[in-house]
């Protein structure tokens, strides 16, 4: 059996940091009662106030006020919060469309099939090759009737950084909401809502090795928002039930764990492994933005081989990544992201996503390298494409 | 560790058999796309005195167990009689390989299919095959026994996804019991696009989601 797994997954979830844990560990068993209101008894005010220094430290790690910030159980639930709740507050004062960009993660992106379902108008904006939003399509596509655009800030898969400012310059414009899930981008790539024009924003501990199943919602002081969850009037009442605050505080550690000296770590493994693939390993490509992407994400493509495949040859040498082939996706489709870059099914089908964190080394880097150059040219050795076959491949 | 597939699965996908091609080959067979996914080339040679498959050789771009699948159906058809190749059903191949997930289905039977295409090209090339028959209601519903229910494993016309199939004049129209934004639907819709659009009578297909 293998010592040790070389994780590069990291988009998907992030080992726990032991001191966010530590972190955490007091509100389980310590100061574990509910988060009272002032007049309640001591271990709940307690508690209130390691949730309100939790929240005011994520608050404004993003240049927020804390009263901007909510809790909720990650970033599914933030964006639903957001693109629905807009929906539900100004869907009749406003107008019933949304504009959202076609490579916007599922959360977004089948909020807006579920309002497109009750009779909303989305536009699914298209992006280029590289995975950037058109910002004149944008403009297009707007109307007096837009509530809401909602564009990612980084896209979960490619990695590609979007232009917030100007994206926000024109949903302001327009007099449109804006939301961005940052879910990739929180405390890796600068996003401070005292400059960027953006009414929401969805966090996540998970992608910066903090617990699972909690994230966050910045919401821009009186932007109007339907409630989602009924019950209780937590978190200014925009999201009942009762607080999770050992996730809460974590999440707080979480992102005061994050140095900018560990993201530039985290691109120099990136731009190593990118270099290296491309030059070392033939007909394979980058997909998303070179130099606008998060610092953790390398995706690349290679050519005449599945990657499902890839990635079980991987797993057995014990390295753990993701890849956007259909066989591999519970759905069984094919990367709608590199569909939405005009990629076809074949670059969608041999896409491999690398990403980055706190635990990995240079050395994994050249064992990735290493390892997925030799598997690539097995698989490629039993694959009916390839350049040197090329001839035959029309003999059906 | 802990894999998604059987050991005799892991086996073939590490080390297939009967990898490659076969130069000038009694008959051969490549099934799927690169657009559309999963690819298959299945070569055949004949002994034309047994009539049993002499030589095999596959290819496979595809996932691990389009791969193990192909390699399996390589040992499996081996020495065999045409007539005793044909029968091979994904279910003995999946069989075989102690086992394969419901969900790749669709993946392995691909190289089932490439072995009976190959075979099939076999016999049109040495004047085996009859002429070419019209497409009924009845073709089409053999066809769509190779489409798979991701849902099940099992054909979408075993599992009554399949309610109706209309054939006028060319027009092929397929009602599937499934929303049309169902997780499965795109790759149900593609695949039986895949299966009737070649058949060479067929103008156009359709497939209607009930919602």
């Amino acid at each position: 059996m293998l010592e040790r797994v070389v994780y590069l997954d990291n988009a998907a979830a992030t080992r726990l940091d032991e001191r966010v844990l530590d972190a955490m560990k007091p509100y389980f068993f310590e100061t574990y009662a509910v988060a009272t209101s002032e007049f309640g008894y001591s271990l709940g005010i307690e508690a209130q106030e390691a949730l309100g220094e939790a929240r005011s430290a994520i608050a404004t790690s993003l240049g927020a006020d804390s009263e901007e910030f909510i809790f909720t159980s990650g970033d599914t639930e933030s964006s639903n919060i957001a693109v629905k709740g807009v929906a539900q507050a100004l869907g009749e004062k406003k107008g019933r469309h949304i504009v959202v960009s076609k490579i916007e993660d599922f959360p977004v992106l089948n909020s807006a099939r579920a309002l497109e379902k009750q009779g909303f108008d989305v536009t699914y904006l298209d992006v280029d090759g590289e995975g950037l939003v058109d910002l004149d399509k944008l403009r297009d596509a707007m109307t007096d009737r837009t509530a809401l655009v909602s564009i990612q800030h980084a896209n979960q898969e490619i990695g590609t950084i979007q232009d917030l400012e100007r994206i926000g310059g024109i949903c302001r414009e327009k007099g449109a909401l804006f939301h961005t899930d940052a879910t990739h981008t929180f405390t890796r790539v600068p996003l401070d809502v005292g400059k960027i024009p953006v009414d929401l924003v969805t966090v996540s501990a998970h992608t910066i090795h903090g617990p699972k199943g909690v994230g966050g919602l910045y919401v821009r002081s009186g932007t109007p928002l339907g409630k989602w969850m009924d019950g209780g009037f937590q978190e200014f009442n925009l999201r009942a039930g009762l607080e999770n605050i050992p996730g809460a505080v974590g999440f707080a550690k979480a992102v005061d764990l994050v140095t900018p000296e560990e993201t530039e770590k985290l691109r120099a493994m990136r731009d190593r492994l990118i270099d290296r693939v491309l030059a070392e390993v033939p007909d394979t490509t980058l997909n998303g933005h070179r130099s606008k992407r998060v610092p953790q994400n390398a995706n690349i493509t290679f050519h005449f081989v599945e990657g499902e495949s890839i990635t079980l040859h991987l797993d057995m040498r014990g390295f753990a990544v993701s890849t956007g082939s259909a066989c591999f996706s519970r759905s069984l489709e094919g990367s709608h992201v590199i569909f939405g870059i005009g990629g076809d099914h074949e670059r969608a089908h041999g896409s491999i996503r690398f990403t980055f964190g706190r635990y990995n080394t240079m050395e994994d880097v050249d064992g990735i390298v290493a390892s997925i150059a030799e598997v690539v040219e097995e698989l490629r050795k039993i694959s009916p494409l390839g350049r040197d076959k090329e001839g035959q491949e029309g003999s059906k | 560790m802990k894999f998604p597939y059987s050991e005799t699965v892991l086996e073939h996908f590490r080390h297939p058999r009967n990898v490659g091609q076969i130069e000038e080959p009694d008959g051969k067979a490549i099934e799927g796309s690169p657009a559309c996914g999963d690819m298959v080339s299945v070569y055949i040679n004949v002994d034309k005195e047994t009539n049993t498959i002499s030589d095999i050789k596959f290819e496979s771009y595809g996932c691990a167990s389009n791969i193990a699948t192909g390699s399996i159906i390589t040992e499996l058809a081996k020495g065999k009689t045409l007539d005793e190749a044909k029968k091979i059903t994904w279910k003995q191949a999946a069989d075989a390989l102690g086992g394969l997930p419901k969900l790749k289905a669709h993946c392995s039977v691909l190289a089932i299919e490439g072995l009976r295409s190959a075979i099939q090209n076999y016999e049109e090339r040495h004047g085996l095959v009859k002429e070419r028959k019209p497409t009924t209601v009845d073709v089409v519903r053999r066809r769509l026994g190779k489409v798979m229910n991701p849902l099940s494993g099992l054909s979408v016309v075993r599992t009554n996804l399949v309610t109706a199939i209309e054939v006028k004049d060319g027009n092929v129209r397929v009602i599937i019991d499934l929303p049309s934004d169902h997780q499965f639907a795109p790759v149900v819709k593609e695949e039986i696009m895949e299966k009737i659009e070649p058949l060479w009578d067929v103008k156009s297909v359709e497939v209607v989601f009930t919602d």
